[in-house]
């Protein structure tokens, strides 16, 4: 074979050549990938700052404020005063731990209609000695004010709890909404740049028949498989450093869980949805057909997968299907990682589940696949 | 080393999805140093019959044999001894024409030095600009480059001169004749007669799926019956049937009249524009205008040229070359 080879390669005036090893190939492949990706301003955008912009928005949006102050009014009688003196002075706790009393006096038609109106959660008509409460059980703030009122006026006037109890204010980090979100906003990320980032590269190759001519090259085939999927993990890389980091930098996120994890998590996770992407692209000839499957594949999961909110609110009847979906497994996997500090083995089924859409989608995509 | 046969194929057929037929047995043979022209007008099957010997595309029937070796039997080999510049390949915008050529080079085992394509291709000025910012030319030149930096032994060029400027497509036969000068083999299709005719050495005219006519530049043309073309026109005779004279009698219909000629090998009538082949115009020429002359015709359109490849095929299929 060897020596077939030096006779197909005689030429008729010697030239000095370079003699390339196995991967010299793969590893321009994978330099001209990543290459191309960091002149493509669109892809800095949607990769790396669009995910961080809607955290940043979305964060800022559902952040926890400190509770709203209750409302109160008195009609305005004799004692009236001293009462909403009382109130002002409160039990002694902190605005952060209950909400505070506003409190205002006016005159009694007044009080009673913005009473009604909602102006106010709660209406104090002093009588000699008593006081009177007018209040909606309907509605929760006007329930609660009555009974933060009740409770500021019996601790004023000296009573003592029957039984001595002990409250705890609970706001960690790992149980807000923007905890829920930045695993969420990962997965989606990474089901994104995987599906967009191998697909529309393909379907554009493809396009410009530029697959075809790497084909009537020596190009191995796997290599450029190869080289595709590592740009797509180095990116990876990259998209979950900064997403996390971001939610550490910017929401005091607490990532508990082991990084190894994360990272094999995602590498699973970018790996399988590369897989899809290359599915998608198998045959498409123009970006917007491949634009148009890819849209119709991510839809659902950016609708069920818990990327915004919990799945768990759709009818128990549908959850075993949602679940099936690659993203919701990765999601999970995610958060389960990240926020409760899951061990791997703890994670098998949504593992098998990302493996198997990935391991499926890529034999499907091979079989398919269409290089000219 | 002239004479060895380094691509053959034999009764190549081509159909796709069972019902159009690209190819329609076709038989062609390249040795070694040449430069063979497939010439042919669009959609005569130059590219699917090109598409087939890169092995890009296969044969639905016939033997197609590069360097003594089939497709299906060692497409690694071969690979590594072709260079291809496909019909409109769009390479990477984004990157530069230097990093294009790493990357085709880094495709075979041994690869040219990248200087050293660039210099030869007149692109070391542009090695470090984005491929999308180059001119027509430039990409030309450089999808040549990437098909040349394989250190390749046979070239194969699909309409490489296609929406070029005359400078460009010069250079781009600059490049081909190096090439060939070196020792490797061309095989290039074009519907440019001109093109074929100056590059070439070996020309098959196709059309329809089938070669319709092979051979030397020189000996297609003098098959057309003469190495000369005149053409001429007749202007319509003045009020000649209005006054009823007889002094002018009317135009000939017939291309008859003209074979009578002396040294007319051939006679075309093209809308009004009557073609005549000759071997020597100083002969038939004074024979033409005494007869038209004597008939009181008037010429309203007198030219003589070198016959041309476009001849050929206009004689052989009745039409052009290029419908455009």
């Amino acid at each position: 074979m060897i020596e077939e080879l030096g006779e197909l390669k005689t030429e008729a005036r010697p030239r000095i050549v370079i003699v390339h090893g196995r991967w010299t190939g793969y590893r321009m492949l994978l330099r001209a990938r990543l290459k191309e990706l960091i002149r493509e301003p669109e892809v800095i955008f949607w990769i790396f700052l669009f995910p961080i912009l809607l955290a940043l928005g979305l964060g800022i949006a559902f952040r926890n404020k400190p509770p709203e102050a209750v409302r109160v009014v008195i009609a305005s009688q004799p004692g009236s005063e001293r009462i909403a003196e009382l109130l002002r002075r409160g039990p002694e706790v902190s605005p952060k731990e209950q909400p505070p009393l506003k409190v205002e006096v006016q005159p009694p038609a007044q009080a009673a209609l913005n009473f009604r109106v909602g102006k106010f959660d709660v209406e104090l008509i002093p009588h000699d000695g008593s006081v009177e409460y007018v209040y909606d059980p309907a509605r929760h703030e006007s329930v609660l004010a009555r009974t933060l009122a009740d409770n500021a006026l019996q601790a004023a006037a000296g009573s003592k709890p029957a039984l001595p109890t002990v409250s705890r204010v609970n706001r960690e980090p790992g149980s807000r909404y923007i905890d829920f979100l930045i695993p969420g906003l990962l997965g989606m990320n990474l089901m994104g740049s995987g599906m967009w980032g191998i697909g529309f590269a393909l379907v554009e190759m493809r396009q410009r028949k530029l697959l075809k001519r790497y084909v009537a090259t020596p190009m191995r085939r796997g290599d450029f498989l190869l080289a595709l999927a590592s740009s797509r993990l180095i990116l990876m890389i990259t998209e979950v450093v900064l997403m996390l980091g971001f939610g550490v930098i910017a929401f005091h996120l607490r990532v508990v869980g082991s990084w190894a994890a994360i990272l094999l998590v995602s590498c699973l996770g970018a790996l399988c949805f590369a897989a899809l992407g290359l599915l998608t692209a198998s045959r498409a000839q123009k970006i917007e057909t491949a634009s148009g499957i890819m849209n119709v594949v991510m839809m659902p999961m950016w609708i069920f997968s818990g990327i915004f909110f919990s799945y768990e609110r759709f009818p128990a009847v549908v959850l075993p299907l949602i679940k099936l979906l690659p993203l919701t497994a990765l999601n999970d996997m995610l958060r389960a990682i990240i926020l409760e500090g899951s061990p791997l083995s703890s994670q098998a089924a949504p593992l098998a589940v990302v493996c198997l859409w990935g391991a499926i989608s890529f034999f499907l995509a091979l079989r398919f696949f269409r290089w000219t | 080393m002239r004479d060895q046969v380094v691509v053959r194929c034999k009764q190549l057929r081509k159909t796709y999805d069972g019902k159009v037929e690209a190819l329609r047995g076709l038989d062609l043979t390249i040795y070694a140093g040449q430069c063979y022209g497939l010439l042919g007008p669009n959609g005569a099957g130059k590219t699917t019959t090109i598409e087939i010997l890169e092995g890009l595309l296969d044969a639905t029937s016939g033997e197609v044999e590069i360097l003594g070796r089939t497709w299906s039997e060692h497409p690694a080999e071969l690979r590594e001894s072709i260079g291809v510049s496909l019909q409109e390949t769009r390479l990477a915008e984004k990157l530069s024409v230097r990093e294009t050529l790493e990357l085709f080079g880094g495709f075979y085992r041994s690869a040219r030095p990248v200087d050293e394509v660039l210099d030869e291709l007149s692109l070391t000025e542009k090695a470090d600009a984005w491929v999308g910012k180059l001119s027509g030319g430039q990409k030309q030149r450089l999808a040549i480059a990437t098909a040349l930096v394989g250190n390749p032994r046979i070239l194969f060029l699909d309409e490489p001169t296609t929406g070029l400027d005359p400078q460009s497509r010069r250079q781009v036969w600059e490049i081909v004749r190096r090439f060939q000068s070196e020792g490797g083999t061309v095989l290039l299709t074009t519907h440019y007669m001109d093109e074929a005719e100056r590059l070439c050495d070996y020309i098959s005219i196709v059309d329809h799926g089938k070669v319709i006519a092979a051979g030397t530049p020189p000996e297609l043309i003098s098959g057309v019956g003469g190495h000369h073309r005149v053409e001429f026109a007749l202007a319509p005779p003045a009020s000649a049937s209005a006054c009823g004279s007889a002094s002018a009698s009317e135009a000939p219909l017939s291309t008859e009249l003209w074979r009578t000629l002396p040294g007319v090998g051939g006679v075309h009538s093209d809308d009004g524009v009557t073609a005549l082949t000759v071997e020597e115009p100083h002969r038939t020429i004074p024979a033409l205008l005494a007869l038209v002359e004597q008939n009181g015709w008037q010429l309203s359109q007198l030219t003589t040229r070198q016959s041309s490849l476009e001849d050929v095929f206009v004689n052989l299929t009745g039409r052009r070359l290029r419908e455009d």
